[in-house]
């Protein structure tokens, strides 16, 4: 049988954002030492059409979806939804990061170049249709993300937590990688939609104990990921570590991809061996819920306390997947994207009152925030209100899907035991609100510059999504749901 | 030609390189908790790497398909360009902290 390696311009087509975003990459790389000290800024600039324009692309390649390559990569609803949303996250974060990297002075086209690669490879996780693609999109967002954690080279703590997220982040891949092998083994198969067939298929006679084991051994791989209980020690130090708006980005990007490429492989390939893996993801989702609000109780560092913010709410998402029906599917969908917009936004206001050398991070220096900068208190309020979960925000009815549709898969107690874990979240947030508003500014605080115009458009951009998903929730709503169903 | 105390089969069978894989993967993964300096504990990532590589070669043999192989080869691909990260991020540890223990690198606990 002659086979045509050649690409259609059909699937060139469908691809076109990923090759875009790496063209402009590639190009700022090499520009960057022809430019001068003062003259980065315009790669701020590039980087933000770049990702503009590759969201128009994927907004065009969403008209003529299917697969690509061999149906190594798939284009539909849901690769769409997420690809739009990455980009979205870095757009919002270049608006952060400007500021920030020239306050330190380590402004450079780098930075951005980096931010565009682990875009890439988001974009590439969320459309994976194939094991090994998944492995590559990972490691190319997991590789540019490990350099942007260490981006001040000469901060110690930068350091620290390129070096732990590196290790821990590649000890992960390995265990995933040596699921995929081992599937690969048993099935011969590294497609998701052949390997879902074989399963299916009553006369493979499949080893399930072997199947079971690698799927345990990928389950490690995207718990660390996701950092989803008992694999999350890692997140707290990096995000404390890495510079705010990389913490900002690593938070929202390179999370809501995993957890796509996550949902796809469970619902997808997995699927028929569902009656072994949903006992596992619903102890994981209980124990991420708790050791996330617990710990955050305790925290003092904002970045810290966002940091097992963001656990708890991974906990949250891992209740939709282990519902895995259509309904936890969307509500997942829906979930993740307004936590991108409130943990994107809270990290803005995080980077802006920290100022050089990050060195006002405490809970403490939010005292009086209320009456020294009012309008990024009432953001901040907004932020915080929709982590917890107050209606009329996007938290509300984010939570409120995700625990309707753990509900009608009749896991009752985990419903209960999340709603339970979302009011023990509330005392931590509140604090904050408290602090900002009820105690007086201290009298050595030094004035607050007012914020850059990067950090206000995200910030304006951020609380005006979050405030609208709460509103009218139906418009990502029906469209997550309306995508849910895979290509199966 | 002296004789072997044991009788071994003609062809190496596939459960004995699947043994090794799990062996070297185990300790890798052994090392990579156990052992407390960072390039040491490096090393056990790339062994476990390597694990992988003889799993997907020995499958592809087996099954008699090319695919293993490739893959085999995209594994080695990004494992370099990881080592290129991790070395120039371990450089940097260095030169702040002049150690290379991990425990020594511990800077945030609360």
């Amino acid at each position: 049988m002659p086979v045509n390696f050649m690409p259609t311009p059909q699937e060139l087509f469908r691809f076109a954002p990923e090759m875009l975003l790496t063209l402009v990459a590639t190009i700022i790389m090499v520009l960057e030492p022809l430019s001068g000290a003062d003259g980065k800024r315009k790669f701020a600039v590039i980087s933000f059409l770049s990702l503009a324009a590759a969201i128009a692309l994927s907004v065009a390649a969403a008209g003529d979806p299917g697969a690509a390559f061999s149906s190594m990569i798939v284009v539909d609803g849901f690769s769409t939804f997420f690809r739009i949303l990455v980009m979205v996250a870095g757009v919002l974060t270049i608006l952060i990061s400007t500021n920030y990297l020239r306050m330190e002075e380590h402004e450079s086209g780098e930075y951005y170049a980096l931010v565009l690669f682990s875009i890439v490879g988001q974009c590439i996780m969320v459309s994976a249709n194939e094991l090994i693609m998944l492995f590559i999109g990972l490691e190319c967002s997991s590789i540019a993300s490990y350099v942007l954690a260490g981006f001040l080279r000469d901060d110690k703590r930068n350091n620290e937590s390129a070096l732990k997220y590196f290790l821990l982040g590649s000890f992960a891949t390995a265990f995933l990688l040596y699921g995929v092998a081992w599937i690969y083994g048993t099935t011969g198969y590294t497609n998701l939609s052949e390997i879902r067939r074989v399963l299916l298929d009553p006369n493979s006679n499949q080893n399930m104990v072997v199947i079971s084991a690698a799927t345990a051994l990928m389950f490690v791989g995207f718990a660390f990921k996701v950092s989803a209980a008992p694999f999350q020690m890692w997140a707290p130090d990096v995000y404390q570590g890495a510079p705010a708006p990389v913490t900002a980005f690593m938070s929202v990007g390179p999370k809501a991809a995993a957890f796509a490429m996550f949902l796809r492989v469970l619902m997808t390939a997995f699927e028929p061996v569902k009656d072994r893996w949903e006992p596992l993801l619903w102890t994981s989702a209980l124990a991420t819920m708790v050791i996330g609000n617990f710990a955050a109780l305790r925290q003092t560092n904002i970045k810290r306390l966002l940091a097992y913010s963001s656990i708890a709410h991974a906990g949250y998402i891992m209740v939709a997947l282990t519902a895995h029906s259509d309904i936890g599917t969307a509500a997942a969908m829906f979930y993740l994207a307004s936590y991108t917009f409130m943990n994107i936004g809270a990290f803005a206001v995080v980077t802006y009152i920290a100022r050089k050398g990050e060195r006002h991070v405490e809970i403490q220096d939010l005292a009086g925030l209320s009456q020294r900068r009012p309008v990024v208190a009432a953001m901040l309020t907004i932020f915080l209100l929709s982590l917890t979960g107050i209606p009329l925000t996007a938290g509300f009815f984010g939570k409120f899907y995700i625990f309707k549709a753990a509900l009608d898969a009749n896991m009752v107690w985990l419903a209960v035991l999340g709603m339970l874990n979302s009011a023990v979240a509330a005392y931590y947030y509140l604090r904050l609100i408290v602090v900002m508003y009820m105690q007086a500014p201290s009298d050595e605080m030094e004035e607050l510059p007012a914020p850059s115009v990067g950090i206000q458009a995200a910030m304006f951009a951020a609380a005006a999504a979050t405030v609208f998903l709460g509103v009218f929730p139906s418009v990502v709503l029906d469209y997550a749901g309306k995508s849910a169903s895979f290509i199966r | 030609m002296p004789q072997l105390p044991i009788a071994l089969p003609s062809q190496v069978p596939l459960s004995w390189y699947l043994i090794l894989s799990v062996i070297l993967f185990v300790t890798g993964a052994a090392g990579f908790l156990l052992r407390r300096n960072i390039i040491t504990v490096f090393m056990c990532i790339e062994l476990m790497l390597n694990a992988v590589n003889l799993t997907f070669i020995a499958f592809s043999h087996k099954l008699k398909q090319v695919d293993g192989n490739v893959f085999s080869f995209f594994v080695m691909v990004v494992a370099a360009a990881e080592a290129a990260v991790g070395l120039a991020i371990i450089l940097t540890v260095f030169k702040n902290r002049s150690t290379l223990e991990v425990d020594e690198v511990s800077s945030m606990k609360l």
